[in-house]
């Protein structure tokens, strides 16, 4: 079980939050090349270590948060608002 | 050594002291024509039908770990071909024929069961998506039956069909659909590969993908350098990483999936059944035990292992199916890394990178694949161009458009 250290909330079971994928990936302008925009809906780094992802507190505060987390370990390191720039650890 | 009932018989009588290693154990050669990287399923049957049908046996597979403990051996082992796209079912179709003269091919019992397998539905619209998907696949001349809810009663007695919440309506069936020994998959086509010439190495770890002037050249492992003319990428849920190797992203997430096998009991589930108000699928093995699964945990991960909510879910799921599963005992738990693609569909075929292939994006519906697609990916290799049955599983489809999504998801590999 993930335990999710909301901001607005504290800390909560994965169960009362969705999931909703990477968060480093950012919509392109509306006048983009389709390359970005395939990058954007298709390209992935799916890293095997720290991962920047999305998750929306659907059972809480109803806000989107970005969590930084281990692909491995399944540690999160760190959760902030969805305004914020989290900081990703090197390894 | 060719297997046979006699020589069973034989050997029972010689203590057993006959048998051989199924394949040899050799040494990394410096070069190959064709290196696959991954022992799994997938990796070996496609080293077995580029030696079987195009002649190409200059071949290794290189697998971290022994053959076959990836997905393929952590799988449920569901086989069927009954998906709503053409270009997908005729795909599965030819692998459902494939694993219906596998033994005899392989010479090796994978213990291929065509004990049928139903998806229940619940509700109206449920069953006007299997009755469409059910046509689909007949006006293609593949096999699929409509079961009404006393045909299920009288079918899988156990089944609760008058639940009170989710009652079943009816179930899509196909007949010769069921399951097949993972293991012996594996093992089995190793053998046959072997017999014809394919070095199969084991402990033998891909940490690099040697590109020369955008052609692959050959691999570093941690046995060595080993030069190759083409290579085969058979990863599943470490595409991205072994992609990422060669230089180029893949539209692939990883992502883990549970199973769960109950303890042994006398028969009590004669087909496959998949539950339709949740994510549930339930067969009983040979020694008994009831194997079941779920859904995906949800969020990218690269570890083994499922977690406390799905276990939650999927038991409850199979309860509210099959009440009498409550007096059952689990037995084991484990988890596989998925290689969830952003459609649901498979990717087969070639790469940015010339003389590098894939066969990918297997997400959970690998295993029935595995001699389509071992036989796709094989032909791919060796014309340096995709069959008519693997076109459509192109990588590019994703710059082009050209989608294979099954259940209209959205680009969401979670969700698939
Ligand atoms: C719990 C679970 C249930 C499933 N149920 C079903 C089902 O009922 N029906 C169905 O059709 N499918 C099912 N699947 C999916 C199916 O198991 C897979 O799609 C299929 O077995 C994949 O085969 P593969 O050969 O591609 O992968 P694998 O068997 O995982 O083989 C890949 C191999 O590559 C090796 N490898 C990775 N990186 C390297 C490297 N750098 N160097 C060398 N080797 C490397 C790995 O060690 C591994 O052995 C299920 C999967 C899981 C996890
Ligand atoms: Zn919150």
């Amino acid at each position: 079980m993930i335990r999710i250290d909301c901001p607005w909330c504290g800390k909560r079971d994965e169960v009362e939050f969705t999931y909703r994928g990477d968060a480093t990936v950012v919509r392109p302008e509306a006048g983009a090349p389709e390359e970005a925009f395939h990058d954007f809906v298709y390209k992935r780094a799916n890293p095997r270590g720290w991962h920047v992802e999305w998750w929306y507190h659907g059972a809480g505060c109803r806000q989107f948060l970005k969590v930084v987390r281990h692909t491995m370990t399944h540690e999160v390191r760190s959760v902030v608002r969805a305004t914020e720039t989290p900081e990703v650890p090197a390894e | 050594m060719r297997y046979s009932g006699f020589r069973l018989f034989a050997e029972a009588l010689r203590g057993n002291t006959g048998w051989k290693p199924a394949w040899r154990d050799p040494p990394p050669k410096r070069s190959y024509d064709v290196i696959i990287i991954g022992g799994g399923g997938h990796g070996l049957a496609t080293a077995y039908y580029l030696a079987k049908e195009h002649g190409i046996t200059n071949v290794a597979v290189l697998e971290k770990g022994p053959i076959g403990l990836g997905n393929t051996g952590r799988n449920t082992t569901i086989v069927r071909s009954n998906y709503l796209l053409p270009q997908n079912h005729f795909f599965y179709e030819k692998a459902l024929s494939l694993w219906e003269g596998l033994e005899q091919d392989l010479n090796y019992n994978a213990m291929v069961s065509q004990r049928g397998v139903i998806n229940l539905f619940h509700a109206e619209g449920a069953r006007n998506a299997a009755v469409r998907r059910g046509n689909a696949m007949r006006l293609d001349g593949i096999d699929a039956d409509l079961l009404d809810k006393e045909q299920i009663r009288a079918m899988c007695p156990l089944i609760d069909v008058d639940n009170a919440r989710f009652p079943v309506l009816g179930g899509l069936m196909q007949r010769r659909g069921g399951t097949a020994r993972h293991d012996a998959v594996a093992w089995g086509f190793a053998r046959a590969a072997d017999l014809r010439g394919v070095d199969i190495i084991q402990h033998c770890e891909v940490t690099g993908i040697d590109v020369e002037g955008g052609r692959v050249t050959g691999v570093q492992t941690s046995r060595g350098p080993i030069k190759a003319n083409k290579v085969g990428l058979a990863v599943a849920g470490n595409t991205s990483r072994l992609a990422q190797m060669a230089g180029f992203d893949v539209p692939i997430e990883s992502h883990v999936l549970q199973a769960f096998v109950s303890e042994g009991v006398k028969p009590l589930v004669d087909q496959v059944i998949t539950f339709g108000a949740g994510h549930f699928y339930i067969s009983q093995s040979d020694k008994g035990g009831l194997v079941f699964g779920g859904g995906l945990d949800g969020w990218n991960t690269y570890a083994q292992r499922g977690n406390l909510p799905v276990v939650d879910h999927v038991w409850s799921a199979g309860v509210a199916m099959m009440p009498s599963l409550s007096r059952l005992r689990g037995l084991r738990q484990w988890g596989g890394v998925m290689d969830m693609s952003f459609d649901g569909s498979p990717i087969i075929g070639k790469t940015p990178i010339n003389g590098l292939y894939m066969t990918a994006g297997w997400c959970y519906g690998g295993f029935k694949a595995t001699p389509g697609s071992g036989w796709c990916h094989a032909w791919t290799i060796a014309n340096d161009a995709p069959h008519k049955l693997n076109e459509a599983h192109r990588l590019d489809r994703f710059r082009t458009g050209h989608l294979l999504d099954e259940r209209g998801n959205g680009p969401y590999p979670w969700m698939q």
